[in-house]
């Protein structure tokens, strides 16, 4: 991605817009990775297809999913429901070399792909996967690559528009690869929203092969220890986050957090400050350099809110926030407010809470 | 063995500000940092090195006021400095900063001895992209080991390195053959204090300054606003919220029901979601 | 092995850049230990820079050093809760080729002299806090010690430029650390502001720059000052008091900052602005009488780690930069006759300084800080409020004749300060500024 640091220079390059040069012509249709592991699909592929097919509409084009992943069920599981999120295809390509992810195999597999198939844009989850994916294919294809977008539009002329922060989220910048192909982009998990599920059949399915064997492979992968802690991979996904920041004062009042979240039956999640002291793990950071969420619910309490800790939270329904401080920035985002100390407020919440959803946890006893 | 590692001098980001009215970054007064991210990768080399002797070769790409970074990781302890500078490197994106990166890579294993490891960080926060390690390793052909969090075993006879990489929902232990290229996580280590006769011998260090020739880059077109296929087309500030937060009042008993009423007002679907999460719970 | 060098510096504010570079350039083997994360990281000053102290040690140093704007115009406001009374002085004649004063940052400030000391050969390193004065056993300084590893250096002659708070002289025993009535304490913070918006609310073009000084009832009698200052795309604000008058009457300098920016006279011209620093620092402001001892075997001190502040007129830094370059000299020339830099041979120091107008001018003002202190209930409240009221007695127009309204003030002013009490403080002022 380009330094968005001379706009006026770099917008002049802009306008010098060449036509496409004829190698690029053929270039059609929206392709999203979809991202599979060991038989699961990752939801921002989800979240993608979406996105990708309102450009696809746009464009009055095709939108493709690819799968690539073993042979065996998942892969066809994965591409039956791609159609169901809005493929009108998908493209596979199986291999046993591809039973656990890889850089050489997997990104040979996707070049090969696009150099075949030729898209015009391509877009994958900026995940550790999707990013360490995409670095690979747009550096062998010598194309533009522009990361973890928050938004996606083609504009008139059909170019793809890819919105994304910069300068620690401070500004956002609008980024196009106008004459090179295809356009790829990233996107960070949850930070589109989730598109409906239509039960579909599948369109079209393509078959790819991918000519490399074992012996090809450099790298190996000796162990996968998946984490114990499988709720830090929720955190993005859950309904309800309450999260606590420096405010709280002490690694002991964040039980204060874990509580309240813990009666809403939600995830609880930390400002960067306090994974740097080392109060709470980095999976538990919510922010631009953490995770983005998206509950219907979110709760910070002692967080300033500072603009990389609200590029994560923006997408919730609904900001609740606790400061002592009626100026802290929080405050301009957050759809409730309490001036309060969190200290004294957060076990009254969640005693409050607790009165008031007793009946439904009597009810999951009960049933 | 001789590592390279890759840091990048960057605007401290949480003192940046923003003109109101053109939306243009006021860098004044902004001070530079080594992205932060680097700092685990400079720290993982020294270990290697301090485990398996050899040198450690800081590199980095960036106006002439990024010798300042170098000199600062030469106080931490590594051994040698390059500074890739040149204006042909203006306005590079990733594509195109890997490219002279990689170019000045080969140069160093001609020059001075054969690379073994390169190390990055995970990413920057100015650039933020994750993808100038990868463009690396994919234009020098290397084994590429992103989001790593250890290197567990270095076997320099045998050619032979593993790492832990944080992959989605676990740890990947891998395995590959030198050289490689590894991205390193953060938290992972600690920046080490080098002592009072590093940090002499940093201050006085002769830092090789290349230019783009240096770094044996033949066709300049690949590099800087010329070699970068993406274009920055609009910057603009974020539209902020139109109104402010409604204020609940803190005092009394009462409080902590009044925020929920609050909470339950503004979302009146909130209540029954809250219902079934605690169901499932 | 332990490193030896000609001379030691120790910090890289205005006096050890000052004294550095001044050594360095006369072929000294020097070595500068700052313990911030590069030099002027941690310095706070206002910051009003006075072009004569670093023309002496820089020539030409317009050319290239980072300076904010230069001042054409200085206010002295007089200040009650609602009102200011203000001298302003603008004149063109500061539009000048070489102007006489300008608003810096120190942060960018200090580097740039620093690279200045790099590039004449002087080694600097930052991020080492000089935590010992390594002396031979016979009180002769060699040497320092370092927080890192390994971390002693020798030298002939160490010079502590360490700033106001002098630990590392205190901790020698070389002397005392300064007492609470001879040093105030200052927070001050960057507004950040588009340039025009600046230059249309004072009335500013290019590079021009405003000072305001402001005294009155914001320091709510204690012995203390404000100021604001345009730089090109912030301005400074700040107030200080002395610290023993805080401790007194118990206010919050914060406290104190927060009042002054809400003040109607201050709050328009700080509209919209976005803070990104707050600071506070200690100034030396015992004057005179309470300088320390400044040299003795193997060591030397300059700058606000001895005492060399102007309060009254608010500068410190050209002290602490002339101090430097004078202590750097007498040391170069040690160097030059091959002498010893015994006690002996740097009471040259003081002597020089005694003829510079260092000396000249804190003598001058030998009595103020005494003076100020004392009386600092009628300087900073009674004065003021009086001062106001005369003003907007004399500018409301209300149907009152002139010659009762000049009554009236004449009877305020008499029933606030008697007129023993008023001729009293009129001459100790006239004898003390003499
Ligand atoms: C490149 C970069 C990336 C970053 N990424 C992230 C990121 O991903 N996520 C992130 O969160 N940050 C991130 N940050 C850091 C961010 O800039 C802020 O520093 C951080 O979010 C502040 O955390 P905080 O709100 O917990 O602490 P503070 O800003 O210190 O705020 C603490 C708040 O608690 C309030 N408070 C104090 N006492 C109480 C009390 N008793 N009750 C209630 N409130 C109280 C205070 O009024 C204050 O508003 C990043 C910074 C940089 C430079
Ligand atoms: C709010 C404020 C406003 C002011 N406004 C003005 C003004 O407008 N004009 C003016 O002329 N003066 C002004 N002054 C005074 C001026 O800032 C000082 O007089 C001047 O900075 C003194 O320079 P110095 O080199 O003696 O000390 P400093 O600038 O304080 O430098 C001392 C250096 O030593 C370093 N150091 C200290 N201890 C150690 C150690 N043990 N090891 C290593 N390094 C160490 C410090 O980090 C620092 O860099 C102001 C001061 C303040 C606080
Ligand atoms: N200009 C540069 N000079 C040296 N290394 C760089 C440069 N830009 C990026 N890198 C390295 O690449 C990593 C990823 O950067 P990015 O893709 O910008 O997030 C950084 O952590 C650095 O190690």
């Amino acid at each position: 991605m380009a330094q968005p640091d001379k706009p006026a220079a770099a917008a002049g390059r802009a306008n010098t817009k060449k036509e496409l040069p004829e190698r690029f012509r053929q270039h059609k249709h929206v392709w999203v990775f979809v991202e599979q592991e060991r038989g699961q699909v990752h939801p921002v592929s989800w979240e993608l297809m979406g996105e990708g097919r309102k450009l696809a509409d746009k464009l009055g084009v095709q939108l493709a999913g690819v799968v690539i992943g073993p042979p065996g069920p998942a892969v066809a599981e994965a591409a039956r429901e791609a159609a169901c999120w809005g493929a009108d295809l998908v493209y596979t390509i199986t291999n046993e070399i591809l039973a656990e992810y890889r850089n050489e195999p997997y990104s040979k597999a996707l070049t090969d792909l696009v150099e075949t198939h030729k898209p015009e844009i391509l877009l994958l989850g900026a995940t550790t996967l999707g990013r360490d994916l995409a670095g690979s294919v747009a550096t062998t294809l010598a194309t533009g690559l522009t990361a973890d977008c928050t938004a996606l539009d083609v504009d008139a002329d059909g170019s793809l528009a890819a919105t994304r922060p910069t300068f620690g989220g401070s500004l956002l910048c609008t980024i196009y690869t106008l004459n090179f192909r295809p356009q790829m982009a990233t996107v960070r998990p949850r930070v589109m929203a989730m598109p409906e599920r239509v039960e579909r059949p599948l369109g079209r399915l393509v078959e790819h092969p991918l000519a490399m064997v074992e012996e090809d492979v450099v790298t190996k992968v000796l162990r996968f220890l998946p984490d114990r802690d499988q709720a830090t991979s929720n955190l993005a996904y859950a309904d309800v986050v309450v999260a606590g920041g420096l405010g709280l004062g002490s690694p002991e009042n964040f039980q204060l957090v874990q509580q309240l979240a813990g009666v809403l039956g939600g995830e609880y999640g930390c400002s960067r400050p306090l994974v740097q002291k080392g109060w709470q793990p980095a999976e538990r950071q919510i922010g631009q350099t953490g995770k983005t969420i998206r509950p219907k619910l979110y709760i910070a309490a002692g967080i300033s809110g500072a603009i990389q800790h609200r590029v994560g939270v923006e997408g919730a329904d609904l900001i609740v926030a606790i400061n002592t401080d009626k100026n802290a920035p929080i405050f301009d985002f957050a759809h409730i407010g309490v001036v309060g100390d969190a200290m004294h407020l957060l076990p009254m919440l969640t005693e409050a809470f607790r009165r008031r959803l007793s009946p439904h946890i009597r009810d999951r006893l009960a049933g | 063995m001789h590592v390279v590692v890759c840091i990048k001098q960057v605007p401290d980001s949480a003192q940046i500000r923003v003109h109101p009215v053109t939306n243009t970054i006021m860098r004044q007064g902004v001070p530079t940092i080594i992205n932060p991210y680097d700092l685990y990768a400079v720290e993982e080399a020294l270990r290697l090195r301090d485990r398996h002797g050899g040198t450690v070769t800081v590199l980095t790409m960036g106006p002439p006021m990024a010798e300042e970074s170098l000199r600062k990781a030469l106080t931490f302890g590594a051994d040698r400095a390059v500074l890739l500078t040149d204006r042909f490197f203006a306005g590079s994106d990733t594509l195109a900063t890997s490219y002279a990166l990689a170019s000045a890579i080969t140069a160093i294993g001609e020059r001075f001895e054969p690379v073994d490891i390169v190390f990055t960080g995970k990413q920057t926060i100015d650039g933020d992209t994750a993808q100038v390690g990868p463009g690396i390793a994919k234009r020098l052909g290397l084994a590429q080991l992103t989001y790593v969090s250890r290197v567990a075993a270095l076997d320099l006879a045998g050619g032979t390195i593993e790492v832990d990489r944080r992959a989605e929902g676990g740890v990947q232990a891998l395995r590959t053959r030198l050289p490689c290229l590894v991205t390193m996580l953060e938290g992972t280590n600690e920046i080490r204090r080098g002592s009072l006769p590093d940090a002499l011998r940093a201050a006085r260090a002769e830092i090789a300054v290349w230019s783009a020739k240096d770094a044996g880059i033949a066709d300049v077109t690949k590099c800087g606003l010329r070699g970068s296929p993406t274009v920055v087309k609009r910057v603009f500030a974020p539209t902020p919220r139109a109104e402010k937060a409604t204020l609940v009042d803190p005092a009394g008993a009462g409080a902590a029901d009044a925020l929920i009423a609050a909470m339950f007002a503004a979302r009146p679907r909130l209540e029954a979601e809250l219902a079934t999460l605690v169901r499932g719970y | 092995m332990t490193e030896k060098f000609d001379a030691i510096v120790v910090g890289a504010g205005m006096a050890g850049n000052a004294a550095a570079l001044t050594m360095a350039k006369r072929g000294l083997k020097v070595l500068q230990i700052e313990r911030g994360e590069y030099p002027g990281a941690k310095n706070v000053q206002g910051a009003i820079l006075y072009a004569d102290a670093v023309e002496k040690l820089v020539p030409g140093f317009r050319d290239d050093a980072p300076l904010e704007r230069h001042l054409v115009e200085q206010r002295f406001w007089m200040m009650d809760d609602t009102s200011h009374t203000g001298l302003h002085y603008r004149s063109e004649d500061f539009n000048e080729e070489k102007p006489n004063r300008y608003t810096i940052i120190r942060s960018q400030f200090d580097r740039w002299l620093s690279r200045q000391v790099q590039e004449a050969g002087g080694l600097v390193l930052c991020e080492t806090t000089v935590t010992e004065l390594l002396t031979d056993g016979r009180g002769r300084v060699i040497g320092v010690r370092t927080d890192r590893r390994d971390g002693d250096v020798l030298a002939d002659v160490v010079i502590l430029a360490e700033g106001v708070n002098g630990l590392l002289g205190s901790r020698a025993g070389l002397r005392e650390r300064p007492a609470p009535e001879n040093v105030a304490l200052a927070v001050k913070e960057m507004h950040f502001l588009p340039r025009e918006t600046i230059e249309a609310r004072f009335n500013l073009k290019g590079e021009e720059g405003v000072v305001i000084e402001a005294a009155g009832t914001i320091s709510r009698g204690m012995t203390g000052m404000g100021f604001l200052y345009t730089n090109r795309e912030s301005i400074s604000i700040g107030i200080g008091c002395l610290v023993s008058d805080m401790a007194r009457a118990g206010h919050a300098p914060y406290a104190l900052l927060e009042a002054f920016k809400r003040h109607p006279s201050v709050a328009p011209l700080l509209e919209g602005s976005e803070v990104k620093e707050y600071a506070g620092h200690l100034i030396p402001e015992g004057g005179y009488r309470a300088i320390p001892k400044l040299y003795g075997d193997g060591w030397l001190v300059a700058g606000d780690a001895a005492q060399l502040n102007n309060a009254i007129h608010r500068e410190g830094s050209n002290l602490a930069l002339t101090s430097g370059q004078i202590a750097g000299e007498t040391v170069a020339e040690l160097y030059a006759r091959r002498a010893a830099p015994t006690a002996r041979a740097l009471a040259a120091y003081e002597a020089r300084l005694n003829d510079s107008f260092v000396m000249k001018d804190l003598k001058k003002y030998k009595d103020m800080p005494a003076l100020l202190h004392a009386g600092s209930q009628n300087y900073f409240l009674t004065y003021p409020q009086l001062v106001s009221k005369a003003m907007q007695n004399f500018v409301r127009v209300d149907g009152v004749p002139k010659i009762e309204k000049e009554r009236r003030t004449l009877r305020s002013v008499l029933a606030a300060r008697s007129l023993g009490g008023l001729l009293g403080d009129a001459v100790r002022m006239a004898r003390a500024w003499r």
